[in-house]
């Protein structure tokens, strides 16, 4: 354990106003979970408006820019509308399922907000099976999905609440396993360990750049990739598919129950780029951290620009990438992801083991790491290919329909 | 230590209520004029057909079962990693081929088709 925590200082506060301990400890905690929630639910705003600026930009357009500076109320004034419309309730929809799904689905994300470290002593609680807490309460929102999809007595939903679990599960494991390879370096499971861990102290100085994602580049790829597909982002939405398909699980919801499901979306992807600069990019480590005084206001800020800078990466990820089919899709985390980490795991608990130096060691991880990424994109580049002329000639007379090409170009295949 | 999962109990029961909330303010400050058309399940404009709970496909089962055995081995492995400092050579190459045995059974799945999906 580490230092005095947020929570230990207001306990204290309230002790000191005569309060006996365990209810000046209650109340302090009440505080904190509360400001915790609202953070979660309030941030989504920013979120919304955020992705959508990005979006707009990607695309030539100005995106939100009437209500407020930058169009920054668009979002506040969109919660209002969504708050003032009709719930509707399809007829024979389960009533259990159909109602306790959208409040699942926000609470499986905005209790992962527990166990993320915003600065040195600034953590809800750090639980020291953190890693453990975090992939155990993800499985909430699948869990919702389903719910959602099962009842909506509609059959669409129905299908799209396979899919997600489908997908889900799929890059849960990728996910996970690339934890496990920096629980394996750091030996700890708590998320304030793990950030400590990732400190480079030269000479009394804490520089804060002993990031875990400049060692393992492979297991930082496969837990970024695994996260745009568990946040439902482009290259792996096709259980929302907005140009396609109507919604996906939760077209039967509308006014704030469907808001739940559009919140919990956003923040899930917040909170998963927020796992990723904590594991991989520092979290709150940074140049003068360790500083009395200014070290945790510049570690939350370290923190925030690292999550969002990310979040701000997956929306362009979502704004320039083509959607990918299921079958690629299962095929990618199954027969590539998966088996990549398994050796990387492998690879690393090995070396781990070998009697040299800590700088010796790391080298290796980071050689292990980059031979997986060679690995990996040859794969897939061989994939690419067989898939490319597979297609070509699958669809001859047909893919000459609207394209710009010659249809002599198409002979030589 | 119990008091940590004190604060998860209070943060539970606050994200449970805060989203039921809204919902309830949804419910309260929307209008409320539901009809048979209204209420009708959205299937693109065409009638329902037959019942909603039907079969599903075998593919999800099977991506459920490989799924469920690479969780558990996730469960085994997360005290393995944490406590690898201290574990003698017998216990790594236990550990590795634990791991192995578990590559083996993907394996079998990806020759048998399990992972392909139709």
């Amino acid at each position: 354990m580490q230092g005095p925590t947020w929570s230990d200082g207001l306990a204290g506060l309230l002790t000191g106003l005569g309060l006996p301990d365990m209810l000046a400890l209650g109340i302090a905690y009440g505080i904190g979970a509360f400001i915790l929630v609202n953070f979660g639910m309030v941030s989504a705003l920013l979120l919304i408006w955020i992705t959508r600026k990005a979006i707009s930009r990607m695309q030539d357009r100005l995106g939100p820019n009437r209500l407020g500076p930058y169009g920054l109320f668009q979002t506040v004034a969109d919660a209002a509308k969504l708050i003032s419309k009709e719930i509707i309730t399809p007829s024979q929809s389960d009533f259990l399922a159909y109602n306790a799904a959208p409040i699942l689905s926000v609470f499986g994300v905005l209790i992962l907000l527990a166990v993320v470290p915003f600065a040195p002593g600034l953590i809800g609680v750090d639980l020291n099976i953190g890693v453990l807490f975090v992939v155990a309460l993800g499985s909430i929102g699948i869990m919702a999905a389903l719910m959602a999809g099962w009842g909506s007595n509609n059959k669409y939903a129905l299908l799209a609440g396979f899919r997600v679990v489908a997908q889900l599960l799929s890059y849960e494991i990728p996910m996970v396993l690339s934890i496990l390879t920096v629980v394996l370096l750091t030996g700890t499971m708590s998320f304030q360990g793990i950030t400590e861990f990732q400190s480079l102290t030269i000479g009394g100085f804490n520089l804060g750049i002993g990031w875990l994602g400049i060692v393992m580049p492979a297991a930082m790829l496969i837990f970024f990739i695994s996260s745009l597909a568990e946040a439902e982002l482009t290259p792996f939405d096709l259980l929302e598919a907005e140009s396609e398909l109507i919604a996906g699980f939760h077209i039967e919801y509308s006014g704030m129950k469907f808001a739940m499901f559009f919140l919990a979306q956003f923040v899930n992807a917040w909170v998963l780029s927020a796992l990723m600069a904590i594991l991989f990019l520092g979290g709150w480590q940074g140049p003068g951290v360790g500083l009395p005084g200014i070290g945790p206001i510049l570690g939350i800020g370290y923190f925030f620009i690292k999550a969002y800078a990310i979040y701000v990466l997956q929306q362009w990820v979502r704004g320039t990438f083509p959607r990918v089919r299921i079958d690629q899709m299962m095929y990618f985390a199954w027969k590539v992801l998966v088996p990549a980490t398994v050796g990387l795991i492998v690879v690393q608990a090995i070396v781990q083991k070998l009697p040299f130096q800590s700088p010796v060691i790391y080298a290796l991880i980071f050689l292990a790491n980059i031979g997986t990424i060679w690995i990996v994109v040859t794969a897939l580049q061989k994939y690419i290919k067989s898939e490319g002329l597979r297609t070509k000639r699958s669809f001859e007379p047909a893919s000459l329909i609207g394209t710009m090409q010659k249809a002599d170009t198409y002979a030589m295949y | 230590m119990l008091s940590q999962y004190a604060f998860i109990l209070i943060m539970a029961a606050i994200a449970l209520v805060l989203p039921l909330a809204a919902i309830i303010m949804g419910h309260l400050l929307g209008p409320r004029r539901p009809d048979a058309v209204k209420n009708a399940v959205y299937e693109s404009g065409v009638e329902t057909i037959g019942d909603t709970w039907v079969q599903f496909r075998a593919q999800y089962y099977l991506i459920g079962l490989v799924f469920v055995v690479f969780d558990v081995e996730a469960i085994f492995l997360f005290p393995i990693a944490i406590a690898y400092k201290g574990l003698d050579m017998f216990a790594v190459f236990a550990t590795i081929f634990f791991v192995l045995l578990l590559v083996i059974g993907l394996l079998y799945d990806w020759r048998k088709g399990a992972l392909e999906w139709q």
